[in-house]
């Protein structure tokens, strides 16, 4: 009985964890990466080029056909795509960003950087700008109009602080503007390259007048980006990209990781399971006496079962509820390990994930075992005769 | 008493082999015997003739491999186990010969054991049935200790007290004062006469105690898997 125990806590507890370490770093990675570029990208627009071909034969008959997509680079239009947007129901806010590329001049240094010009209220609706900021405020960034929001290594490296001031330089003309506030996404590739300004700013920089690179959209419900996004190319005759596309190769390296953590995972199931089989049976062995002479008081085989699976139940219940506490008390302890890593995304700490789901699949699966090793044996002892187990001859 | 003189058990011609190949046993050859309410019978015989293996037999708690068993006028020795399993509940009482109580509850829950099973009184009329069961051997102020923490005569008495708790037709005891004093040996042999006269019940034992065996209506010694 304790020893089915403790192997229904430990396979419980072992599953909640692994689950939790594992995909930790999945769902931060997400987050980073949903906070920073938004769930989808709405951009360049559409061409379609309608080829005519004559049918064989001297017929006037002529046959239309899709060839191919050509693109027009960005967002001629970003208000009535910004309008069109808002008409799904999925999509939670819409904000357009121009995008170019830069030299910033500092007192030292120069570095080449990209310029991303933003409606500050609408772009904090699509990202989590507002909260990776490190130094500074957004709200003195909102004041000035020369202000800008730079990126923590790039500031790092030309040795800008916030109210220190440099110089942009494009398409031959240069500007000088306040750093307002320094963020990190932990990106690195965007904490060295972004520089954030006023979209007007971004205009004259730039000389565009008009347009958009593109309009970067946030969704309610991450996961129907790729089918919101082919919906979209459709209606507004932009390509528009989800975040599943945009991320395709890490993505695919932690579903390798969450594919090697589930063997792991199985293993552990599969070990667990046989050592509660194993316990189970013998529990049900140590009860052939009892059996027998439950059965020659005329109880059935059916209420012999029934107890074990009382009992099952009862080992499942205390295992299933010891287990996930064990389970979340081990993944909190994992959560404080120091880990530091920056690059793809930035922590101090192991990164798991808090999901209840981690805790209905184990508790189903430790279910499904306990219930398998204890009804077998059971039906197995409640077949023989109470004769033979009481002569001790029961095979 | 209505009942007195049917006939509650009948046997005849009953085989049973123990062991497998080499070491298979003829144990039983052939046994006939047959049991009335109201009537108390002894069956003797020497230690290893076969005894234990015909009551198991008797009691549906093991299948013949020949011949036949009707248990109140019932053919049971082909009848399936639901069957069998609903004849012994009701029908029949056995006491084991080494007592067999399921030691991790007290003699109180043994006792009403096959009352739960049976479910025809409810929770009250148990606790004071079983109660009053074990106060008839001898055992009104044990009602409550464990298995364990009785002695082996003690385990007996509470072992035949649960044979009587469904009040069933036929009681079959394997050496039910093989462990007794001369003074419990007759409490529970009184016991088990009284019952048979007073409910009309068949009841069949199995003794070593050639007293006890004397005090019976009937006694049937045995032999090398047969009645002499
Ligand atoms: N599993 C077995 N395989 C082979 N022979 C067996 C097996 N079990 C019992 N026997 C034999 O069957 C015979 C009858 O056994 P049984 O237990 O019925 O004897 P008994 O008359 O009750 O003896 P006792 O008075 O000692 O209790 C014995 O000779 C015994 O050796
Ligand atoms: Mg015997």
């Amino acid at each position: 009985m304790l020893m089915s125990l403790s192997c229904t806590v430990l396979g419980v507890g072992l599953f909640v964890l692994t689950q939790a370490t594992t995909s930790g770093f999945e769902e931060f990675f997400i987050k980073t990466i949903l906070g920073t570029d938004g769930a989808m990208r709405v951009e360049d627009k559409i061409q379609d080029t309608l080829r005519q071909m004559t049918a064989g034969g001297g017929s006037d008959f002529q046959i239309s056909q899709r060839q191919g997509l050509k693109y027009i680079e960005g967002v001629e239009e970003p208000k009535l795509i910004i309008n069109a947007l808002k008409d799904f129901s999925n999509v939670s806010g819409a904000a357009p960003v121009l995008r170019g590329s830069v030299l910033v001049r500092a007192d030292f240094k120069n570095e080449s950087a990209q310029a991303f010009g933003i409606s500050l209220e609408d772009h904090l609706k699509v990202s989590d700008l507002g909260r990776q900021i490190v130094q500074g405020d957004v709200a003195t960034f909102r004041e000035q109009p020369a202000g800008a929001l730079m990126g923590r290594v790039l500031a790092d490296r030309l040795q800008l602080s916030t109210g220190s001031t440099f110089i942009l330089e494009a398409q031959g003309q240069r500007l000088r503007y306040t750093v307002s506030a320094i963020y990190e996404t932990g990106v690195a590739d965007i904490d060295k390259m972004r520089v954030y300004i006023h979209l007007s700013e971004a205009r004259s920089l730039l000389k565009k007048p008009s347009g958009v690179s593109f309009v970067q959209v946030n969704l309610f419900e991450k996961d129907r980006a790729p089918q919101n996004a082919l919906q979209m190319q459709e209606v507004l005759k932009h390509s528009a990209k989800p975040w599943q596309e945009r991320e395709k190769s890490w993505l695919s390296t932690f579903r390798a990781l969450r594919i090697s953590s589930a063997i792991t995972v199985s293993v552990f199931t599969l070990i667990a399971g046989l050592a509660m089989f194993n316990t189970l049976a013998m529990i049900v062995l140590e009860k052939t006496k009892d059996i027998a002479i439950l059965r020659s008081m005329g109880y059935e085989r059916r209420d012999i079962t029934q107890i074990f699976l009382w009992q099952a139940g009862i080992v499942l219940t205390i295992g299933a509820v010891l287990g996930c506490i064990v389970g979340a008390l081990s993944t909190l302890g994992v959560s404080y390990m120091p880990l530091p890593i920056s690059g793809i995304f930035k922590t101090e700490t192991f990164v798991v994930s808090w999901n209840a789901w981690h805790y209905v699949e184990a508790i189903t699966t430790a279910a499904l075992m306990v219930m398998i090793a204890s009804v077998i044996p059971a039906r197995r002892a409640a077949r023989l005769e109470p004769g033979d187990i009481v002569r001790g001859t029961a095979q | 008493m209505a009942f007195t003189n049917e006939l509650a058990l009948r046997c005849d011609g009953l085989h049973r082999y123990l062991g497998q190949d080499d070491a298979r046993v003829h144990v039983l050859k052939g046994v006939s015997f047959a049991a009335r309410r109201g009537e108390v019978y002894a069956i003797v015989g020497p230690s290893g003739c076969g005894k234990s293996t015909l009551l198991y037999l008797l009691g549906l708690l093991d299948r013949p491999d020949g011949g036949e068993i009707e248990i109140n006028g019932q053919l049971m020795s082909t009848s399936d186990d639901a069957a069998r399993t609903a004849a012994r509940c009701e029908h029949i009482g056995f006491v084991f010969q080494f007592h067999f109580l399921m030691l991790e509850f007290s003699a109180l829950d043994n006792v009403m054991m096959p009352m739960r099973k049976l479910g025809r009184l409810s929770q009250q009329e148990m606790v004071e049935r079983a109660h009053s069961l074990l106060s008839s051997v001898g055992l009104g102020d044990k009602t409550h200790r464990l298995g364990t923490q009785l002695s082996g005569g003690e385990q007996q008495r509470v072992a035949v007290a649960r044979a009587l708790a469904n009040q069933p037709s036929i009681i079959l005891a394997d050496e039910p004062t093989g462990n007794l004093d001369v003074k419990n040996s007759g409490l529970v042999f009184d016991l088990l006469t009284r019952l048979a006269k007073e409910n009309g019940q068949a009841v069949i034992l199995v003794t070593h105690n050639p007293e006890i065996a004397a005090r019976c209506d009937f006694t049937r010694p045995m032999r090398d898997g047969l009645f002499a």
